[in-house]
Formats: C-alpha cells, structure tokens, sequence
C-alpha cells in the first residue's frame, strides 16, 4: 500500500500507474460491456467521424466502431504484457539463478544457452513458433516471454554475480545462513530494482511485438480485435483516414510509456535508500 | 582451541597468451598457528600478503588446497553442517558500508545468524541486547543501514557477530574504513568486549599500533609466508626478519613533545 | 611575499554550508597540512583552489595565487592554470589515471597542451620524470598502462604528472591513504624531496596527525568547514588550543604505534 501511494507522489509514476489502471478496468469491463458490438459491420453507418451517432472515435470503412473495438483490444494487450513479464521472470530468474550461482557444470551451459539465445530475434522467434504450432495467444506469449526472458537472464546473471561477491552475503554465510536463505533473503531483494526495470521494459516491448505480430498476420485470430490488428486493417486507408490508424497507435505508445515510467517509479519506491 | 597446520592455497591467474602456461600465485603458503582460549592473535601484513586469504580459510569459506583447520579437536571442512563451527567462531568484516545487508533492517541483520544457529531464547529481546552492548540504540534495529555512519555499522556488525555467543572472534582490518576519532572509539569497544567476554581474536591487520594494543601475539605474513612470529611485545621491540622492520620502520608516528 | 591566500571562503552546496569562512596563506615553497575528519571541508578547500567544486556549489570569498582572484575565474583561464601553476594529487591512484593511457603519455600530457614542449620533447621529459620519481627501468615503465603498475608505482606516476609543468603549488589530498604502510613510508620521502629540490609550495590534506608530521610544518585544523585552530606543527603538538584539536590527538596517539614497548 505504501509503495503504491509512493508510486502516485510521482508524477511520471502515477501517470504510469493509472494509464495502466484505466487499461486493466477498460479489459474487464469490455468482457460484458461496450458501447457498440465490436465485431458488428453496418455498410450506412461507414466513416464516420468521432462524435457522430454515439461514435466516441469514429467508425471504419465497414462501420466497426472504433473505441469499442480499442477496448476489446486492450483485453489482449493486457493479457499478453502480464503473461509475457510473467514467464520471462521465470525463464530469467531460473536462467539467472543458473548461470550465477550453479556450480561448474550447469552455469557453463547455462551461460552458453543464454548468449546462444539472446542472438534470435524475438520477432523471428514468434513467427517460426507461430508457423510450427499455429497463430495464437499462447504461442505469441510464450514467444515474447522466451526471448525477453533471456535478455532478463542475462542482466540478472551479472546483478547476482556481483551480490554473491558482496560481504553482506559473506557475513551472512558466517552466521550460518545457507544458500536457500541466502537466495531469499539477500539475492532477491536485492536485484528486485533491476528486475522490476527490466520486466516493466518487457511488458513495454511485449505490448510493441504483439501488435507488430498482429500487424504482420502472425498474431491471434482475426475475429477478435487487436490493437495490432486494427492497425493492420486500417493502414490501406492511412492518407484518407488518418485518424483511424492514430487511435491504436496512441495506444499502444501511450501504453510502452506507462509502462516504462511505472517500473521507474516502482524501483524508487522499493528502494529504503530513497524513501521519504 | 582453533589450531591450523600447514594451510596452503594457491590461485590460477589469467593466462598471459592462449599458449603460454597459466600462472599460478600463491595467496597463503604452508602457515600453521595456533590459538588457546581467550587469546588475541595479530595478523600482521601488507595487501597482497595473503592475509585475506588466511581468514577466509580459518573461517571454513574456502578449501585449502593442502593443509587443515582443527577446532577443539573436530576438523572444519567447507561445505554443509557447520552449525557446530559457526556458533563458535564469528567474524567482523572489514567494510562497514559493504557488510550490511542495504534492503534489509538493522535488527534482521543482527537477527539473522540467531535464526540461522538455532541460538535458544527471544530474538528480539536478544537483537535490542546486543545492539545496547555495542552502544546503539533500540529503536536502531528497525532502521536501515544507510542511516548510520561508519562506525554505527561497524558497531552493528560487531553486534551481530556477537549474537551466538562466540568464543573466537576473527576480525578482517575492522577499523581500517574509519577515521582517527571513531577508529578509536570502536578499538576502545572491541577491548572491552573481548576483555569482559574472554574472546579469542584473530584481528588481521595492517595497522601495527592497533595489533600492539589488542593482540598478545603476533604473525607477520608476507606474500603468503609467515616471516615472523612471536609475543606481540617481543616481536615490535626486537624484529628478526627485515621485512617485520621495515614494516615497523614505516609506520608513522606522532613526533614525541 | 605571498602565494597563496584564501580569505573567508565559503562553499556551499544544496543550501549546506560546507566550508564557512576558511581563511588562510601559503608562502612560495612552504608547506601545510589541513587536518580534520570527512565531512570537515577540508577536500572542498582543496577542490575550490583548483576551481574544481561540483556543478551547484558556490564559493564566496576571495582566494588569489600570485595576487591574481581565481574565485569567478571562468573555467578556461583555470585550465590554463591547473597543472602549470598548481596542481594536484588525488587519493586514488588508479581511478585517477586513465586507464587507456599509457602512463608516459599521461605524464607527458600537460607538457605538450600548455605548449611548454614539442610533443617528442615532452615524451622525453616524461621518462626523465618517471625516473625522478623512483619508477625502474622508466623507459619502460612509460609504456604501460595502469593496470600493470601496483598502487604505490601509480602514486609515483600521479606525482610525476602533477609536477611535471613545476607548478608553484602542489595540492595532495590524503595520496597514501589507499596504500600500504611501507608504501606510505615511501611516497611521503618522495613528496618530501620532490617538493624541496623544486621549492614547491605544498597543501597537504590527511586526517592522519602522524601523516602529516612527515611532510608538513604548520597546520589548519579543520572541523565542520571552519577552521578550529591553525599554528606551526610543533606547537599545535605540544599544546593543543581547541577541544577538538586535543580529541583528534587523544585518539591518534591510542592508536598509534609506541616504540619502546
């Protein structure tokens, strides 16, 4: 609780903290509630400009109407940049935790899988999974959580690295505390800031390569709306209608930055050596 | 009590070139000594001397590659099941602002090595215990370190070396981070300390007038080799090896007035 | 005639006071040291001779070298300065070189940018320089780079460099604290000759009484950026004006190292 006061005494924090607020309610409530249907087409009621016939934002060259749409899309968003951070903090921690204090013969490996990683593009990851095992929200998650996971595996291998070296472990060792505790009680606190920094980054990114996955077809079924996907569908018609290609892109912007700015704030907050 | 014979450990450095044959530098060679109960050794050296080295090994926190630590009778090998060891023999690091824990509050710090050895009693009662022994207070346990000075967490660190209830005490440089006033203040501590609780002391360090306040005796390292060793009285009023008079020649000294 | 005088400076830093109207002089080829624990001010006098205070801090007050104000000098005119008329020994030696550098070139730097020297003579001079400082086989010792060099070597190193343009003022803040006693010992007769054959005037910084007696003859006493008691060495020792002075003299004589024990 008190952290999350202490993320809203910032300003960028608490820009970050309800942009990402106004999201998550936006999913939920889309699950049973938007202005219009999202999916239904009306010919006579195409291109309209926002605040026309109940209109927020507008509708496209088939009628879709484009905030209800916006708001189904950030149920994906959402559940992609949450799942994605989720399975890279695994993939990370475990990889890190590996390659920095295993012995001999699983950190070598560990650190060799990681570099070996790390060179696959992420994008390239997701289209080959997408290919091999169909297009889906599974696969297009699991692909971004690997491929940032390593990224993450790899700053976490060197935070570890170095508060294994430091004398509080030392002393800590001398009063009889073992690896276990050590790892909790040590490790973990103390690479949470960089941690926190690099799973907002990749929430940040994840929501960036949904929507490019989405964009280039790869992503999840058409019949659900994406903010990918709507830039994909509206980008024939870029020169005539601006507008409607600006609406997912603002958000999808506006969410890398919330995201970022949020895991700014969050490391200060946690740190004792900040605090107010 | 705690004896070591013939620790030796040696590291392999970085090779010069892909061909070239790896270089190996010995941090301690062949040094044996030996501590009674309530006795104070000095550790005396220069950096490189291997006296780092030396207390990591007495401390069980690294294998010798040849040699062994004995402790009243039982052998101390790194590794598992060294409750029996650690209860006995703890540590004072040398820098007080690397050797707290920042993320963690002063009184779990402190806390820690009671949970960890399984020490009887209330842990809380005991941690606002120790924190007074060392002159802090209570209210210090729920701060974090960065909100005390030097020589308050070098005080805290001695606190929580303290908790187990010790019988030796091994002490890397502990007033080397400090300045003149303070460094005083903590040495006048640590002797009362370890006068009212009859601690055995390994005090590693290269400051010849603090080893000559607390220590009785005295080893003198150099590039891992004991050169020197003695009663602490003896080996400052008369050095045998060059190299102990040369390091005793070097220290400075306020001008007699 | 004067060198140095600092009067009433005062440097402040976030609305802190940091240094609050330290005054002192400084003679051609005389030595002091100013004594006093961290947070006493004393690097920051140091830091405001050289112009080199962190970005935000102000300085009021006035401090001349040879007559002329260095305080609101701008920041050329003190580079012109710095190294040719005085210059500086930090405490670390080996974050005070670069460590891309070879050190010959880092000696022979200032020589060649205050166009004092051809870039060959400077070289040179910088080998001609490493030897003056004690470094074995200085032709060689030119040509590595810091890493290669222990603690003491790189000290050697920082002094040749500082002296290399015979700056009329040497600053030396705490140089052998990171070093070993036996190390100390030898880059304090080195300062001590250096500063002699040149006639450099030296401030010697330390919060090491003993320290100081070796190569400084009068003494500041700084406490909590004012100065507490000033006098010649002897004197200060002998009988100790100020509380604070006698505290800082109680807990180094505790400390230190008696002889006929």
């Amino acid at each position: 609780m008190t952290v999350l006061l202490s993320v809203l005494r910032r300003p960028a924090g608490a820009f970050g903290l309800i942009w990402i607020g106004l999201l998550a309610v936006a999913a939920i409530v889309s699950t049973f509630w938007t202005p219009f249907d999202p999916l239904r087409t009306d010919p006579g009621k195409a291109w309209l400009l926002p605040f026309t016939d109940g209109h927020v934002l507008g509708t496209d060259r088939i009628g879709h109407d484009q905030f209800s749409q916006l708001l189904v899309g950030a149920r994906e968003t959402m559940v992609v940049a949450v799942c994605a951070a989720l399975v890279a903090a695994v993939v990370g921690l475990l990889l890190g935790l590996l390659a920095a204090l295993g012995p001999g013969w699983v950190s070598g490996p560990a650190v060799g899988l990681i570099d070996v990683l790390i060179a696959f593009p992420t994008l390239l990851l997701a289209m080959v999974l997408a290919a091999v095992y169909g297009s889906s929200l599974g696969t297009v998650v699991v692909a971004i959580g690997t491929g940032f996971g390593v990224a993450v595996a790899r700053v976490a291998r060197a935070e570890i690295a170095s508060v294994r070296g430091s004398d509080y472990v030392l002393a800590a060792r001398v009063g009889g505390a073992g690896t276990a505790r050590i790892i909790r009680r040590h490790v973990l606190p103390n690479i949470a800031p960089t941690l926190i920094v690099q799973l907002s980054l990749v929430m940040a990114l994840a929501v960036l390569v949904e929507a490019a996955l989405t964009y280039l077809g790869y992503g999840s079924s058409p019949s659900s709306p994406s903010w990918g996907g709507m830039l994909h569908e509206q980008q024939a018609h870029i020169a005539a209608r601006p507008l409607l290609v600006i609406w997912p892109g603002l958000a999808v912007a506006l969410t890398v930055l919330a995201f970022n700015l949020l895991g700014d704030a969050l490391r200060e907050a946690t740190d004792p050596r900040l605090a107010r | 009590m705690l004896t070591a014979s013939g620790l030796t450990r040696s590291f392999r450095l970085p090779r010069r070139s892909v061909f070239g044959p790896a270089a190996v530098r010995h941090a301690v060679r062949d040094v044996s000594l030996a501590l009674a109960p309530g006795e104070r050794l000095g550790v005396v050296g220069e950096s490189g001397s291997g006296k780092s080295t030396l207390l990591r090994l007495l401390l069980a926190l690294d294998r010798p590659d040849a040699g062994e630590v004995v402790f009243r009778g039982r052998p101390v090998r790194p590794g598992g099941g060294l409750g029996w060891f650690r209860r006995e023999v703890q540590m004072v690091p040398q820098d007080p602002f690397g050797s707290l824990d920042p993320r963690m509050r002063v009184g779990d710090s402190v806390r820690e090595p009671l949970e960890c050895l399984a020490v009887p009693g209330d842990h809380t009662a005991k941690v606002a215990e120790l924190l007074a022994s060392v002159g802090l207070d209570a209210d210090a346990a729920s701060r974090y370190p960065h909100q005390f000075s030097g020589g308050q967490r070098q005080r805290i660190a001695i606190a929580r070396a303290l908790g187990p209830e010790p019988a030796v005490l091994l002490a890397d440089e502990p007033f080397s981070a400090l300045d003149v006033v303070v460094r005083a203040q903590v040495l006048a501590l640590v002797q009362d300390l370890v006068d009212r609780l009859g601690l055995a002391l390994v005090l590693v360090s290269h400051d010849i007038g603090v080893v000559q306040q607390l220590c009785d005796r005295v080893l003198v390292l150099k590039d891992g080799v004991a050169v020197e060793a003695g009663a602490t009285a003896d080996v400052l009023r008369a050095p045998e090896h060059p190299y102990t008079r040369a390091l005793l020649d070097a220290v400075p000294r306020l001008p007699e007035v | 005639m004067t060198l140095l005088a600092v009067r009433d400076l005062t440097v402040g830093i976030g609305g802190a006071v940091l240094v609050d109207g330290v005054s002192f002089t400084l003679d051609p080829g005389e030595r002091l040291g100013l004594i006093g624990e961290s947070g006493s001010g004393k690097s920051l006098t140091a830091l405001a001779v050289l112009g080199l205070l962190p970005a935000g801090a102000t300085v009021t007050g006035s401090i001349t070298l040879d007559g002329r104000e260095l305080v609101g000098l701008g920041d050329r005119r003190l580079s012109a300065l710095r190294g040719r008329k005085l210059a500086m020994v930090f405490q670390e030696p080996r974050t005070a070189l670069n460590p891309l550098m070879r050190v010959g070139r880092q000696v022979a730097e200032p020589l060649h940018h205050h166009g004092l020297l051809t870039r060959r003579a400077a070289r040179t001079r910088a080998v001609d320089l490493l030897a003056d400082v004690g470094l074995p086989d200085p032709a060689h010792t030119a040509r590595a780079y810091p890493h290669q060099l222990s603690g003491g070597q790189l000290q050697r190193v920082g002094i040749a460099a500082a002296l290399a343009c015979g700056p009329a003022l040497l600053l030396a803040d705490e140089p052998t604290t990171a070093l070993d006693v036996t190390v100390q010992a030898e880059i304090l007769a080195l300062l001590d000759r250096l500063v002699d054959e040149h006639g450099t005037a030296l401030v010697f910084i330390t919060h090491d009484m003993a320290v100081l007696a070796r190569v400084a003859r009068r003494v500041l006493v700084l406490g909590k950026g004012k100065v507490l008691e000033e006098g010649e060495l002897d004197s200060v020792l002998r009988a100790p004006g100020h509380e604070y002075t006698r505290t800082l003299l109680t807990a180094a004589r505790a400390a230190s190292f008696r002889r006929e024990a």
